[in-house]
């Protein structure tokens, strides 16, 4: 353990090896490949030891996307597993979101290269809502507000077709008395949270993404947002209510994608990998809870070190 | 909005006989009153009244609180009807109404009794059967103190591809206390010119709700149905909900004119083209205080067409709170793209928003209207996109 590997990659090929490790935790029983300690290649390479082993979800191919004329991402590889959770941080503006949004297919982010793969598929060009049909599902962080549109009669759209019972599983996020409301119309922090998770919950996913589950929510919310959240991963929530809990656990191999500022989201769910993401690129895998702790000591400002 | 020549229309001889029940009507005749929210079995209604060309063919009141009749047996019946014809209209003020005046085909006159609330909707339908017809109408409502009730009046043309002008009169008195909700469905054709001309007065604590639905193309409209809130408390609200399919050229305004304290007005639009040209004025004037004012006139381009908003305020003493928000655009990308990482394609995504849009179930209306309000909104989409 925390065998020093002999060289670092850098910008220009410089050689810095004998570098102190900015994330020392990064190495801690990590078997990385050859010369890709601490680069935004990390994620290409062999997956640590800490991963559940499980069939492919999500398979991110050196995905780069601009908005405009501007690149926002920059050669991203990521992947992530049946059944996995995965956390992405990393500070304002570093191309979390964009990631998300790429991922579910918005316009205005355009791929210039690479490839986005989701259950086998290529999905690099489909429109959201065939990823969305294929099993994607995303929580909005600012969704917006659409008149005359019930919230749950967007519940039941979500189940496109499937039976489910709006008010039964509005219970579950304490949204009862929304369901009446126009979507968004109105909604606090907390509520856009508790309706996501309640869209979500009727829509069913295989892969959830997070947009900052715990922005805006004060603390009694995030007790009871996190636990659906962690509910929603672990598959208990899956309005599916003819399956066995057996059945339900093989069919419900469910994945998260949850971008966090504040890592609250950790006291929750149980996250089995965690990147960090920094002016486009990605770097730094490791336990979510130790990249947490080292921001929370260090902040961002090793990434710079580490990309550079 | 073109010169109307009303010497291309038919305003004489087109007397049609009495209908006793609705239900012997042609199924093409019903298939139109139903569009236009009439119930042709009548009993969810608590009174009926239908106009067709230039006669009163049916009228029938099943409830003692409600009075109807054609306007102009009323105005044989009271003497004129001294305090209520062309009080709030002046006769003289433009070739319509003058057309009106002089020639009278017909209209209903319909009074609720002091203090009851009428259950059932009252029904009253303005129907051009025959091609190149002239209708000249005189409506009257009168809401008496502390009573209630809801009128839906249908108006419209047997064919729509045929010509027909509309020239209708309507003058409102909702007094002391009452509540009249007043809804109207106008189901016109491509080659139809309607001229309306509204006005009513409501007295202290009275209500007055206003609900419009136009779906269907009309070559040329133009009207701006006038509230004047007189009494302490007052309270108007108009709720509009309008599509101007290719052709059809809507000047289609309201306005609330508050002359006493504690009044409460609101004027809310929703206008679709997908061709047609509309322009929408709007106007809430306060002449007392307190008194607040809020007009919404929010306005979709689907592909082709123009929608012109002229929101207007106007106040006249110091405290007065009025404020308006207009917007005229198209859907917002993000509202579909939100629909669509939910997994509805693009057209169910649009679909779902523009029937958000038009939103007619905050107007309260029977379900059965309701639910045809919404077939005929599914039915125009396939002109939206």
């Amino acid at each position: 353990m925390g065998q020093r590997p002999a060289r670092v990659k850098g910008a220009g090929g410089l050689d810095i090896a004998g570098a102190v490790p900015i994330f020392p935790f990064a190495a801690r029983g990590l078997d990385f490949g050859p010369g890709l300690l601490y680069n935004r290649q990390a994620a290409a390479g062999p997956r640590p030891s800490l991963q559940p082993t499980g069939k492919r979800m999500l398979k991110i191919e050196d995905l780069h996307v601009k908005i405009g004329e501007r690149e926002v991402l920059k050669g991203i590889n990521l992947h992530i597993r049946e059944g996995e959770t995965f956390i992405l941080f990393g500070p304002n503006g570093s191309g979390k979101t964009s990631l998300l949004m790429t991922l579910m297919g918005f316009s205005g982010y355009s791929v210039t290269q690479g490839r986005i793969l989701f259950r086998g598929q290529d999905v690099t060009f489909a429109p959201s809502y065939e990823r969305a049909r294929l099993g994607l599902g995303m929580s909005f962080q600012r969704p917006p507000t659409i008149h005359g549109l019930k919230t749950s009669h967007l519940v039941q759209m979500c189940a496109r077709g499937r039976q489910v019972d709006p008010a039964a599983l509005a219970e579950k996020v304490n949204f009862t008395e929304f369901l009446d409301r126009d979507i968004n119309a109105g909604f606090s922090g907390g509520e856009i949270k508790r309706s996501e998770l309640l869209q979500l919950m009727a829509q069913n996913p295989k892969l959830v993404l997070f947009d900052e589950p715990e922005s805006g929510v004060d603390l009694e919310n995030m007790q009871l947002i996190g636990k659906v959240v962690r509910s929603l991963l672990s598959g208990e929530l899956s309005p599916r209510a003819e399956l066995s809990m057996k059945e339900q656990k093989s069919r419900t191999a469910r994945s998260g994608l949850i971008i966090t500022h504040t890592g609250y989201i950790l006291d929750y769910v149980n996250a089995d990998r965690g990147q960090v993401l920094y002016n486009g690129h990605l770097c730094c895998e490791a336990r979510p809870r130790d990249i947490l702790e080292h921001i929370r000591s260090y902040g961002y400002q090793e990434c710079v070190r580490c990309l550079n | 909005m073109s010169k109307v020549d009303l010497s291309e229309f038919n305003f004489k001889g087109l007397e049609q006989p009495f209908i006793a029940d609705l239900r012997t009507m042609s199924q093409a005749d019903k298939d139109q009153l139903v569009m236009s929210g009439v119930d042709v079995d009548e009993t969810e209604r608590s009174a009926s009244f239908l106009h067709m060309d230039h006669s009163n063919v049916h009228c029938e009141s099943n409830d003692p609180a409600v009075e109807i009749m054609d306007i102009k047996k009323a105005l044989a019946k009271y003497d004129g009807l001294p305090d209520y014809f062309w009080r709030l209209i002046d006769k003289d003020k433009d070739e319509f109404t003058r057309a009106a005046a002089d020639n009278l085909h017909g209209g209903y006159f319909i009074r609720t009794k002091k203090g009851v609330k009428v259950e059932k909707p009252v029904q009253s339908c303005l129907f051009i059967k025959t091609n190149k017809a002239g209708q000249n109408v005189h409506n009257i409502v009168v809401v008496e103190e502390d009573s209630e009730v809801h009128i839906i009046t249908g108006c419209l043309v047997a064919d729509q591809h045929e010509a027909a002008a509309h020239l209708g009169i309507s003058e409102f008195y909702v007094k002391k206390g009452g509540k009249l909700t007043f809804t109207m469905i106008h189901n016109w054709g491509e080659n139809v010119t309607v001229r309306p001309r509204s006005y009513g007065l409501v007295e202290e604590g009275g209500v007055y709700l206003s609900n419009y639905v136009l779906m269907k193309p009309v070559k040329d409209l133009q009207m701006y149905p006038t509230i004047r809130l007189a009494g302490r408390g007052a309270v108007a609200r108009f709720n509009s909900v309008v599509v101007a399919p290719e052709g059809s050229h809507l000047n289609m305004g309201n306005r609330v004119i508050m002359d006493a304290p504690e009044t409460r007005a609101e004027i809310i639009s929703r206008t679709i083209t997908t061709g047609g040209t509309m322009i929408v004025p709007a106007m809430i004037e306060a002449n007392a205080v307190p008194a607040r004012g809020h007009l919404e006139c929010k306005g979709l381009i689907l592909g082709k067409g123009v929608i012109h908003a002229i929101p207007e305020l106007k106040g006249a003493v110091a405290g007065v709170e009025l404020s308006h928000e207009a917007a005229v655009g198209k859907i917002a990308q993000e509202e579909i793209e939100y629909l669509m990482a939910r997994g509805l394609d693009e057209e169910e995504a649009t679909s779902t928003i523009v029937r958000g849009f038009l939103n007619v179930e905050i107007m309260g209306l029977p379900k059965k209207l309701q639910d045809t309000i919404q077939k005929t909104i599914a039915e125009s989409e396939k002109d939206m996109f």
